[in-house]
């Protein structure tokens, strides 16, 4: 009961973070993106007080109990060519449309036609990876020809 | 960019809490994958997650009255939310994964990640509004 709550909790803390800061508005998420338009930063403002937030804590965490370093540990894989081509794609559909899986999930509940249609392409899009995934499990990456 | 940076610090709050209570990594492309296809009590965390965040839109919604929508016509919008959905499950990460936690994490995948995905949106915005001069905000 408790894990539920505090997700719940999170997830409105997170979003309530994507509204205050105005990314849940794709213009200005394309403002930043368009270096040969009108720039703004302030996108990068919102990853540096992101990352500046959660990098303090984590490093907090770590030093409190030298013992338990997981909470700076990473998957520790590789970097590999699911990786790149996945943020490829990731980046052309972000371009876009100037939506994230984050801000796109925010903006639902505006009852816009817009984000729901995004919305079910990427939940389509998470599903349909996951059946190149099954696929290339059950059958060996042969079997498809992409990757 | 005085907003920005407090929003952000209130995403990177979130991502601390729900690192300290749940010992999970607050990126929401992969809550969505776990909300799809884990099962039971794993899966209504990441439900409630995500409740929590289309929440906050109506709660922020009551104070500010701004809906933002986008501008664009749905079948780009179907395009490329099905390119997020699709990649940001194939990289393991989207920016919030990989851009707040993994970058917060100094994880050499991430960074990869990051660089390329942000590469790739700034060349797409320019290709589609200085080259094919499609949708061009006013």
């Amino acid at each position: 009961m408790k894990a539920l709550l505090t997700a719940l909790g999170c997830g409105a803390l997170f979003g309530a973070g994507l509204c205050v800061s105005g990314m849940t508005d794709p213009t200005n998420v394309t403002a930043f993106l368009d270096v040969g338009g009108k720039w703004s930063p302030n996108l990068a403002g919102v990853m540096l007080g992101a990352i500046a937030v959660h990098f303090a804590w984590l490093r907090w965490l770590a030093r409190r109990d030298e013992t338990k370093r997981e909470a700076q540990a990473t998957s520790g894989k590789r970097v590999d060519r699911a990786l790149v081509s996945g943020a490829l794609l990731f980046g052309i559909g972000w371009g876009v449309s100037g939506y994230c899986p984050g801000p796109a999930i925010v903006s639902l509940s505006s009852g816009a036609l817009g984000p729901l249609v995004f919305v079910g392409a990427m939940a389509a899009g998470v599903v349909l990876n996951e059946g190149v995934q099954w696929t290339i499990k059950r059958f060996g990456k042969g079997s498809l020809a992409v990757r | 960019m005085l907003l920005a940076l407090i929003g952000g610090a209130l995403i990177g709050l979130s991502a601390s809490l729900y690192w300290s209570l749940n010992r999970k990594i607050a990126g929401i492309s992969g809550i969505l994958g776990g909300a799809l296809f884990l099962r039971g009590r794993e899966r209504w965390v990441r439900v409630l997650f995500l409740l929590g965040l289309f929440g906050s839109g109506l709660g922020f919604a009551r104070f500010t009255n701004r809906v933002p929508a986008p501008d664009l016509p749905l079948l780009a919008l179907a395009f490329a939310g099905l390119l997020v959905g699709f990649g940001t499950r194939m990289s393991g990460g989207c920016t919030s994964g990989h851009g707040v936690c993994g970058l917060s994490r100094r994880s050499p995948r991430s960074f990869v990640a990051v660089l390329t995905f942000m590469v790739t949106a700034g060349v797409t915005v320019f290709v589609v509004r200085h080259l094919l001069k499609l949708w061009v905000p006013t």
